[in-house]
């Protein structure tokens, strides 16, 4: 593998384990503060991927797709966590596994009533479908650096939002102590609807900005469901400082894997989560 | 997130009657004449085996108190192997068969359960279905192992015993049977099993897995142990399964049979496994009654069936979360039935 294979293959993991964290964030979020397990964080991906395509197509936008799309998650994932999820922050988490595997069927089922089940392709926008030439036949694309970029400015975002301001403060506190903090006269309902909606939304977001190098397809939600998992289990759970690293090094070993092992690759980063479960049962920053 | 509780774990004498009217009813189907006879009692050996593999997971799930989201790897492993195993010009004996594939499963589990039992609640969770996708890509992606079209299996096992080739799995009724035996079986033996040494100190872990160690036990080899088992019963389901479809497919091992086993221990009652056999078999009419709605206008009713069948376990969930055999209960309880 020379200097440009090697580095186009770097820039590849990068971008796979920053969207990974996208969703990973949201999943680990949900779970440390609520103490939820959300099997359907995969369909929120999978609407994102569906809203892209269907919004770019009526708004001749992906920009304004995105935009448009971000505020529909976020209602989603509001009513959602009114309806619903609420009422299961105390139950088992067995019940909570059910609900949301209920969950997954209903939003496949509801896609497939509202836009089919084709497989579909969304249109790189023209200002940075362009490709930066590294050798005479080898070439990065743009969108991909592009896609690395809004994700590496969301968790920058969202890293203040949760350090560095008041709201961030409340859902520390939330997380700690649910009860003291209720106590101390804070909404505590309010920030989890706002926590609950903000997941939806990073991985509807990361659906929609994954949308032009990943084809649109029903069942895209589930495989990219379990790596979140792998994800939030090699990072511990409730830590999104755990599920940046683990994001990034499950993209590495899955990148490297299929180039350099291809027999193996899909078990590859299985393998991994094994050897941190045999030394850290609970995480690399269990919290 | 207290553990996950049991219920019923002795079932009332009443409803030990009404399961031994469910295995007559389940004997004596056969011999009703029926118009299409061979696809119910396809449909009923099926459920029979889904209930064989819910009884497993149960074990787990309601005595032990760990939730594996990832049960039907083991399921699926049994009837490959079964679908390797059968070489391509005669049947294989069904006396070596059986054991080896169950046991391979169990090989499985007992390696993944090397490292999962180390994880708790959540973690548990996550981590058995995390392994068990690993299974699943292992044969989607092989070509060698079937790829994402499976593998058929290319003879029924051959039941030949010392010569006597009295038993002919070809024969639906045969196999009917066959199946009905296994689940009388597995059912005996894991009653047995829930009230023996080992099975209390299964419950106990449910209850307090820090009592159960500080007490003295081992918890780690208990766990391990009743993983192991279970994949091993899951495997036996398997192989019937592949055996009588003739067929395996990597969708065997998917996320969604090993949900769909979740449900039916939810649906039935968890812990006493006469309530994941209730479970199976309300689980999987359920499933054909949604799958077979008429049409609405141009709105075909039976081919969204997933979103009915997402409504009707999110209802579940909400409503009846101690299952069938629980609303049972409570409505013999009003009768003054039991305590």
């Amino acid at each position: 593998m020379d200097v440009a294979n090697f580095l186009i293959q770097l820039l590849n993991s990068l971008q796979y384990g920053l969207l990974l964290f996208m969703l990973a964030a949201g999943l680990t979020l949900i779970f440390g503060i609520m103490g939820v397990v959300n099997l359907a964080h995969g369909s929120f991906y999978m609407l994102g991927a569906y809203m892209a395509w269907f919004l770019t197509a009526q708004l001749d936008s992906l920009v304004l797709a995105i935009v448009l799309g971000t505020v529909l998650a976020v209602a989603l994932g509001w009513v959602l966590e009114w309806a619903l999820f609420r009422h299961f922050y105390h139950r088992d988490h067995l019940d909570q596994v059910l609900l949301t595997f209920g969950l997954i069927y209903i939003f496949e089922e509801v896609r497939s009533i509202l836009w089919g089940d084709d497989v579909h392709a969304v249109q790189v926008p023209e200002m940075v479908n362009w490709s930066i030439p590294l050798t005479e036949n080898l070439s990065y694309p743009v969108y991909r650096l592009v896609i690395s970029a809004v994700c590496i400015a969301l968790a920058l975002g969202l890293y203040g939002l949760i350090s560095k301001t008041r709201l961030g403060m409340k859902i520390r506190a939330g997380a700690f102590n649910r009860e003291m903090t209720e106590s101390l006269g804070i909404n505590i309902r309010l920030i989890h609807g706002v926590v609950f909606a903000l997941g939806v939304a990073l991985a509807a977001i990361a659906g929609m900005i994954a949308s032009p190098i990943a084809s649109v397809y029903p069942g895209m939600g589930s495989s990219v469901l379990i790596m979140c998992f792998v994800v939030v289990v090699i990072g511990g759970i409730g830590s999104v400082r755990g599920a940046f690293v683990a994001a990034l090094l499950v993209g590495l070993v899955d990148t490297f894997g299929k180039v350099l092992l291809p027999q193996i690759a899909g078990m590859a980063v299985y393998m991994l989560m094994a050897v941190v479960l045999l030394y850290r049962p609970e995480g690399l920053f269990k919290q | 997130m207290s553990a996950p509780k049991a219920q019923l774990e002795k079932l009332p004498r009443s409803m030990q009657f009404m399961l031994l009217l469910g295995a007559l009813a389940l004997a004596a189907f056969p011999f009703i004449p029926l118009t299409g006879g061979d696809f119910y009692l396809q449909m009923l050996s099926q459920m029979m085996i889904l209930a064989i593999f819910a009884m497993s997971l149960d074990l787990l799930q309601g005595v032990t108190g760990m939730v594996s989201l990832g049960h039907a790897a083991y399921f699926g492993l049994a009837g490959y192997a079964l679908a390797f195993l059968t070489p391509a010009d005669m049947p294989i004996s069904l006396w070596w068969a059986l054991p080896v594939s169950a046991l391979g499963a169990g090989l499985a589990a007992l390696v993944i359960g090397f490292f999962v039992v180390r994880t708790h609640g959540i973690y548990f969770i996550m981590v058995t279905m995390a392994f068990a996708q690993m299974v699943f890509f292992l044969f989607f992606d092989n070509k060698a192992l079937g790829g994402s079209d499976g593998v058929y299996v290319n003879f029924k096992p051959d039941a030949t015993l010392f010569g006597w080739a009295g038993i002919d799995l070809e024969n639906k009724t045969t196999f009917y049977y066959l199946t009905l035996l296994l689940l009388v079986g597995v059912y005996a033996f894991l009653r047995r099993l829930l009230f023996s040494p080992f099975g209390r100190v299964l419950a106990g872990i449910r209850v307090n897995e820090h009592r159960m160690r500080a007490v003295g036990y081992g918890t780690f080899g208990y766990k391990l142990a009743a993983f192991t088992l279970a994949g091993t019963l899951a495997g036996v389901a398997g192989f019937l399964w592949a055996a009588q479809t003739g067929y395996v497919n990597p969708e065997l091992m998917g996320f969604h049979m090993s949900a769909h086993a979740i449900m039916m221990i939810i649906l039935g009652g968890m812990g006493n496994f006469a309530g994941a056999i209730v479970g199976a078999f309300a689980f999987e009419y359920v499933m054909h009654f949604f799958k077979d709605l008429p049409y609405v206008g141009d709105f075909h009713l039976g081919k969204h069936w997933q979103l009915w069948m997402g409504l009707f376990i999110v209802a579940v969930v909400l409503v009846a979360p101690r299952g069938l055999l629980g609303l049972g209960e409570r409505l013999l309880a009003r009768k003054g039935d039991v305590k």
